[in-house]
């Protein structure tokens, strides 16, 4: 479940950055991340799940490679409320373009936006928590995905 | 013409009124939530509306039904992230007339309006 989760996002990431930027992303390898551990960069926007999946769907991005986006979503002075809005929508639209493999019954909240890079990310109830991460035009980010299907129980 | 925009997402509002302000309309107004679209409907009475789904306090779908109980054939195109199927019928369904899958280009966004105007 875990793997076509991961490979479900990256599609998504990767759709998404084709469409708006017509310049790829490169794909790291996901790998499993600490409970309490400091990924947030910049940032942030956390989407929770629920549904027949439940959990959360975090993106983090730096503010260079937010304001390198804004020029091309046609916003000429990019700032970080600006930097903010961006990541919400784009955590919003990576989650949504999943449903098209997983069912509506992936269903996603609206995004909650969050600044700084001192956020620790807890995950939800015991679920693993799978980091993502990737490049653009030399700048990383991160996809955590902290989901499990609703019918699992989390590990004790 | 006139344009409500609706969506939680200032990037979004201002992505798309920057394509087609001017253009096509004359009178733009936005709504970042479902139950302010509707009121904003009720009071400028657009000739189109974009629509976005997941949205705090009322989503777009209600929004839509809503819009079209005060104005039966009012143009609704729905703006969405949420690519499955499901919810393009269901959109359709309760009446949107045009159905248009999130992240959007400047062109994807120009042509549902042409498929929009012209239907």
């Amino acid at each position: 479940m875990e793997e076509q989760l991961l490979k479900t996002f990256a599609r998504s990431v990767s759709s998404y950055f084709d469409t708006i930027t017509r310049i790829p992303v490169e794909l790291g390898t996901p790998f499993l991340g600490e409970e309490d551990e400091n990924l947030a960069l910049d940032f942030s926007a956390i989407i929770g799940i629920s549904g027949a999946f439940r959990g959360n769907v975090f993106y983090t991005a730096p503010r260079e490679k937010l304001q390198a986006l804004l020029p091309l979503l046609g916003e000429p002075e990019p700032d970080d409320r600006l930097c903010a809005e961006l990541v919400g929508e784009m955590t919003n639209t990576i989650s949504g373009n999943v449903r098209e493999e997983l069912g509506g019954g992936f269903m996603i909240s609206t995004p909650l936006l969050l600044q700084g890079a001192d956020e620790v990310v807890r995950t939800s109830q015991n679920t693993p928590l799978y980091i993502l991460p990737f490049q653009w035009q030399g700048h990383s980010s991160r996809v955590l995905l902290s989901i499990i299907p609703s019918e699992e129980r989390s590990p004790a | 013409m006139k344009l409500l925009i609706v969506d939680d997402s200032l990037i979004m509002r201002r992505a798309i009124e920057r394509t087609l302000a001017g253009s096509r309309f004359t009178e733009v107004r936005v709504a970042s939530n479902g139950r302010t679209a509707v009121q904003e409907f009720k009071d400028f009475l657009p000739d189109v509306v974009t629509m976005d789904i997941t949205m705090p306090e009322m989503d777009g779908l209600t929004a839509v039904e809503l819009i079209l109980r005060h104005t039966p054939g009012a143009l609704i195109l729905v703006v969405s992230a949420l690519a499955d199927k499901a919810t393009a019928v269901e959109a359709v369904k309760r009446g949107a007339s045009g159905f248009l899958l999130k992240p959007i280009t400047t062109q994807t966004l120009e042509e549902a309006l042409d498929d929009l105007l012209t239907d």
